[in-house]
């Protein structure tokens, strides 16, 4: 699935202090069975959004009014459990094309950066920062900047550089996914079938 | 030359090419497909106007999802026959092989792969499914993949892989009376952990392993991933080309001794060097049995469950949550606990080898009354064999009745769930919180300490019996 090329962003953030946050809340396994990439934005952390009577339920964070924007902050280890790319997949549907965290699951961020979603890795105490600046103004302003590897937080001026693999940066900032790339050395593929 | 490993020396032959800053492109010699994780790939596919590159090296079974009785009729559950459906039709639609419900080339992916002879050693092999690693049992570098490489296997015939590093667990020595590959892979996930392997790819070797039939190495390499591994291997031998040979699409005539001459030259050269290495002792190893939530919480049937004293922090705590979830104390027994459920079964113990075992441990003997068995063949022509042996009347002498293939309560994503709170001995391969359904909980296990466990009720040591 291709996606949208990625530069900069500058946009307020969703928080979400929770550590370990599973691949099983990101989305429950009850979803896997459709057969269409479509929707799974909808089921987005299922299980904290809605209640049992699909209700949306009020104190999480994605459904408090004053949280908006395509950047998500995250506590640290986020999307471990399984390898399921529906995570990755639910996330960019709904919206996010960032997630800022102290860590991340192996397994989710490469998951993530095969599908256009940038995983951000900073440390713990900025991390803490980000969420100190979203609580007392929950319209502030983040800036990612890939091609300069820089995160900002825009009220202070505070920048952090990130890191990220220059194969996939190069993809991200293109908006070209593995399969494109593959599809573009064909012949390439088809010599080394001949050999 | 320097020594290379059996896997570098087929990695390194796959290599189409080396990208600046990034992973490997690695060309792929088989692809397995089934319902539930290739059909949002396809639809990846169609999206880009793409075609299959190479369909005449996919091949797609249904086995996640179905029913294992009435194969003939009608899925009832919607969102399941909708996969199936949609498996068959993007099959149709691109020209892939598709070996649907009842027929002859039905079952379990990584069943059916090596029964036809498609599996062979020193391939490529990848599949949306975690156990693929099954097929490394031929000397072939087999690892499950995500949806996205399934599209890009699909697009391209070559996915894009960091090479991992290598790993070579040597067992040597005698198996003991009723200790089977099962055991061996317990007990090495046991020592381990379900971590210890991370990052690696396992080379298994050692006499013991060696001395595994075909069916024993699938099992294992079945396995290695529940140690955090990318997937295991072994060094095809003579036991490795008798069992290819004369498969359906094994290669025939002048193709067959140019095959077995390139076969031959597959295994690590002396000298070459393993990223981690462990050595074990098989006289050490017991029939296992898991008494916890993750395959890493094995014991010898015989043993006490650990006390998970000495442990600290997270550890503890995710120990005891895990004994809580079982139902069980630290310093108990697991002999003579009782068992509601015994499932033979999935691509881990699905194999006419497993239900020889089972059928002979039974004959004679009878279910016990308060357990509830479900026997599903792990293809339509292991069920075949079974019938052919004449294994079908046994079980039905000994009150055990043959269900029709699938994966079944594996992952229980069909209707077979064993109910919340029930103990249920399984073959398959892991025992995580719900695997069997919600609230189930696993104890896995070889098809001898299964059966074993069917005829008496309770966790047996097998070894007993025999
Ligand atoms: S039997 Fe179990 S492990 Fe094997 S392919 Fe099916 S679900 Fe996966």
């Amino acid at each position: 699935m291709a996606y949208d090329k990625f530069t900069k962003l500058i946009s307020p953030a969703v928080p979400l202090p929770i550590e370990n946050i599973d691949t099983d809340q990101i989305i429950p396994a009850r979803f896997l069975k459709a057969v269409e990439r479509k929707g799974f934005g909808d089921n987005l952390f299922r299980d904290w959004r809605y209640d049992k009577s699909n209700q949306p339920i009020a104190g999480f964070a994605l459904n408090k009014p004053q949280y908006s924007g395509k950047i998500l902050i995250a506590g640290k280890n986020f999307g471990s459990g399984s390898s399921r790319e529906h995570a990755a997949w639910a996330i960019y549907d709904y919206g996010f094309r960032v997630v800022v965290s102290s860590f991340f699951a192996d397994i989710f961020k490469g998951n993530a950066l095969n599908n256009g979603l940038l995983p951000v890795v900073v440390s713990p105490e900025y991390l803490e920062k980000l969420f100190a600046a979203i609580e007392a103004d929950p319209q502030t302003l983040f800036e990612v900047d890939l091609e300069n590897q820089k995160f900002t937080l825009t009220t202070t001026g505070e920048s952090v550089g990130f890191e990220i693999n220059p194969y996939k940066k190069h993809c991200l900032l293109n908006g070209l996914d593995d399969i494109d790339y593959l599809i573009s050395i064909k012949d390439e593929i088809e010599a080394f079938e001949k050999k | 030359m320097e020594p290379k490993t059996l896997f570098d020396k087929i990695w390194d032959a796959h290599v189409v090419k080396r990208v600046e800053g990034g992973p490997n492109v690695l060309y792929i010699d088989r692809h397995f497909i089934h319902e539930v994780t290739s059909p949002v790939a396809f639809l990846g596919l169609k999206n880009r106007g793409r075609k299959v590159l190479r369909p005449e090296q996919t091949v797609a079974t249904p086995d996640h999802n179905v029913p294992t009785v009435n194969q003939h009729l009608s899925i009832k559950d919607e969102l399941s026959r909708n996969q199936v459906e949609t498996l068959k039709r993007n099959c149709e639609e691109h020209g892939i092989v598709y070996h649907g419900l009842g027929t002859e080339g039905h079952g379990v992916v990584h069943i059916i792969g090596p029964e036809m002879g498609i599996t062979q050693p020193g391939m490529t092999i990848v599949c949306g499914d975690s156990h693929t690693s099954t097929h490394g049992a031929f000397g072939a570098i087999a690892f499950g993949i995500g949806t996205s490489e399934v599209e890009m296997v699909l697009a391209s015939q070559c996915i894009m892989q960091p090479k991992p590093k290598k790993m070579r667990i040597t067992v040597n020595g005698e198996l003991g009376k009723g200790v089977t590959a099962k055991d061996i892979a317990l007990y090495i996930i046991s020592q381990i952990s379900t971590s210890g392997g991370t990052g690696h790819f396992v080379e298994f070797a050692g006499s013991a392993i060696e001395s595994l039939t075909m069916e024993g190495r699938m099992t294992l390499c079945n396995m290695s991933i529940e140690c955090g591994a990318r997937g295991g291997m072994i060094a095809p031998d003579e036991t490795t080309f008798n069992y290819v040979k004369g498969r359906k699409y094994a290669p025939q005539g002048a193709d067959w001794d140019k095959a077995l001459a390139y076969w031959k030259t597959l295994k690590s050269d002396e000298g070459a060097v393993f990223d981690t290495e462990y050595t074990f002792d098989a006289a050490n190893i017991e029939p296992m049995i898991t008494y916890g939530t993750n395959p890493g919480m094995g014991m010898g049937v015989s043993q006490t469950i650990p006390t998970g004293d000495g442990l600290t922090g997270t550890d503890k705590i995710s120990f005891e949550k895990s004994l809580q979830y079982m139902g069980y104390r630290g310093g108990e027994k697991m002999l003579g606990k009782p068992v509601d459920y015994v499932f033979v079964g999935s691509c881990t113990n699905g194999r006419i080898e497993d239900f020889r075992a089972f059928a002979n441990f039974v004959k004679g003997r009878k279910k016990a009354d308060n357990v509830t068995a479900w026997i599903v063949p792990g293809s339509k022509a292991v069920e075949k064999q079974i019938i052919a042996e004449g294994l079908v009347e046994i079980l039905n002498e000994a009150g055990f009745e043959l269900r029709q293939p699938g994966c079944s309560a594996c992952l229980a994503m069909n209707d077979d769930k064993i109910p919340e709170g029930k103990y249920s001995v399984s073959t398959s391969n892991r025992n995580f919180e719900g695997r069997q359904g919600p609230g189930a909980r696993t104890l896995l296990a070889s098809p001898l300490t299964a059966a074993a466990a069917a005829v008496t009720g309770k966790i047996t040591d097998p070894r007993e019996f025999l």
